[in-house]
């Protein structure tokens, strides 16, 4: 589905490399999440993603993006919009029309789609979001999560194969967080949608992902299942990533000799009491 | 004396509805505590209160034993420091130098004296080889550090934070949190305002939960992270670490470490 083969590259404007060599296969369905300090090129890799970078924004690029078996080189961004879609941080910045449905609208109707199957995409994308009673609100009134979740239906309703988003929930209160969490494993449980996650906190991606790749100065430096990273609590902490809670406290028993194993959520924690 | 005594407090935004809905609340010199609740639930709005950005539509407000309406925004600020969630729209000046002395200058304090001050806090902040760079070239961290900066070389004896942690990588948070930590030694009251639990239970010796323009809980992080009805009238998600200690029957903990010394022990 994604195929990244030894990419490089430097914005114009800096003089080192963000991404030094990054090579990286994600298979369809996969729910992988990307995790790093701030500078190590998680959020410039996402870009890459869909042809943004280095179509629209352009540096030194070398290596291959191959989405679909298509190379990002060889296609416009608007291609790759139909298949990628792409959440920011900031749903404030993705949302622009007057009501939600128009916003909903917005991206099938640039694609010329016929309006009874605008209709059922928008229903589709409203209902997986859980936002079905929100049709006609001005986005503006709506809570961040909402706004967030707007956001992605909004680029759900491209019928993307691929869902990239990029710390979707850093500006979001607790309710708000939990909301968007909550869509993306429908999403990913449900509709089997590829999800590529960036994200810092850690306790959502040992619940959601199904991969974890640890990124350092624009390379890959740990990549495994969630179990097979968060166990490496040291490495982490050297590069001021915290494992969640639970699973550092059942590293410091399992390095006692109490427990056999370490434990990536609550319930994981409660079987190795048993 | 206490740092902050708010009496009755109410406010109402001109038209609009009340957000601050009779408010008692008592803070000790040298007290850490944390300020949490729903976005809406009234937590920026009584804290904007302490350095008379707002004002209250009744009841009373004292910092340090005064009352706040005898005072200007300016003579509060030099007691009360408000770092605010995003750096960015507190920085202006071109310079980190520049910016932090912008307001010991407005002090009328002697240039030595500035600069001495601004040297002393661009060590504590370690933004020391920053000294004549542009504030906005620096990373979002550094930019968090530097608005902390600028409020702490007015040397409130008060610092309100408001979600300073928000956006920020691990190792940002941390090296704010030092700095904190660090005048909090030295006996500053620290407010913080924050969703994050783990920082609550990790920093604070007093959690005062808000919902509703009220406050809905008072006590140390462990009192509060049990009581599940107050968690879930705030829509809190306890921390880990004391869902399980509770899953274990083990006496509620809220820390890593204090976990692991009571199942070590009880095994």
């Amino acid at each position: 589905m994604i195929e990244i083969k030894n990419l490089h590259f430097k914005y114009h404007s800096q003089t080192e490399e963000v991404l030094t060599g990054i090579d990286l296969s994600i298979k369809k369905g996969e729910f992988v999440s990307i995790i790093g300090p701030s500078g190590c090129g998680k959020s410039t890799l996402c870009l890459t993603l869909n042809g943004i970078i280095p179509k629209t924004i352009s540096g030194e690029f070398s290596g291959d993006v191959i989405i679909d078996g298509i190379n990002t080189k060889d296609r416009e961004v608007s291609e790759f919009s139909r298949r990628v879609g792409m959440i920011l941080q900031n749903p404030e910045s993705q949302l622009f029309a007057m009501t939600v449905e128009e916003e909903l609208a917005f991206g099938p109707e640039n694609l010329a789609i016929p309006r009874e199957e605008i209709e059922e995409r928008i229903s589709w994308a409203l209902s997986i979001v859980d936002m079905g009673n929100k049709r006609d609100e001005f986005p503006g009134n709506l809570s961040g999560g909402q706004k967030q979740r707007i956001a992605i239906a909004a680029s759900l309703t491209m019928k993307p194969d691929i869902l990239v988003l990029d710390e979707p929930t850093s500006q979001l209160d607790p309710v708000g967080k939990r909301e968007v969490f909550s869509v993306l494993k429908g999403l990913h449980e449900k509709e089997k949608m590829t999800i590529v996650l960036v994200e810092h906190r850690t306790e959502p991606i040992a619940e959601l992902s199904d991969r974890v790749v640890v990124m350092d100065k624009g390379s890959i430096v740990l990549e495994g299942t969630p179990r097979e990273v968060f166990e490496k609590v040291p490495l982490l902490r050297e590069l001021g990533i915290m494992v969640p809670d639970i699973s550092y406290l059942t590293y410091l028993l399992k390095e006692g000799g109490y427990v056999k194993d370490i434990a990536l959520t609550v319930e994981e924690g409660r079987r190795l009491f048993i | 004396m206490n740092s902050i005594d708010v009496e009755n407090l109410h406010f109402t935004y001109p038209e609009s509805k009340e957000i601050i809905k009779g408010i008692n609340l008592s803070v000790k010199k040298g007290e850490f505590l944390s300020l949490v609740g729903q976005n809406g639930s009234g937590k920026t709005t009584l804290a904007k209160h302490f350095n008379g950005l707002l004002r209250p539509s009744k009841g009373k407000v004292f910092i340090l034993g005064e009352d706040a309406k005898n005072s200007s925004i300016a003579e509060l600020s030099r007691k009360v420091g408000h770092l605010f969630q995003n750096p960015e729209n507190q920085i202006f000046e071109e310079t980190v130098f520049a910016e932090i002395a912008f307001g010991p200058r407005n002090l009328n304090l002697p240039e030595e004296e500035i600069e001495a001050r601004v040297d002393k806090v661009l060590k504590t902040t370690r933004l020391a080889k920053y000294r004549d760079t542009h504030p906005l070239s620096l990373s979002g961290g550094e930019k968090q550090r530097l608005a902390l900066a600028s409020v702490v070389v007015m040397e409130p004896q008060i610092l309100v934070l408001d979600e300073p942690t928000t956006g920020l990588d691990l190792l940002s948070i941390m090296g704010i949190l030092e700095i904190v930590k660090e005048l909090h030694k030295k006996n500053v009251t620290v407010i913080l305002i924050t969703h994050d639990m783990g920082l609550v239970s990790e920093l604070s010796e007093r959690v005062v939960v808000m919902g509703n323009g009220q406050i809905i809980g008072d006590g140390t992080p462990k009192e509060i992270f049990a009581d599940d009805d107050l968690l879930e009238r705030a829509s809190l998600e306890p921390p880990q670490i004391m869902k399980f200690s509770k899953i274990l029957g083990l006496k509620p903990e809220v820390k890593v470490d204090a976990l692991y010394k009571r199942i070590v022990e009880t095994l």
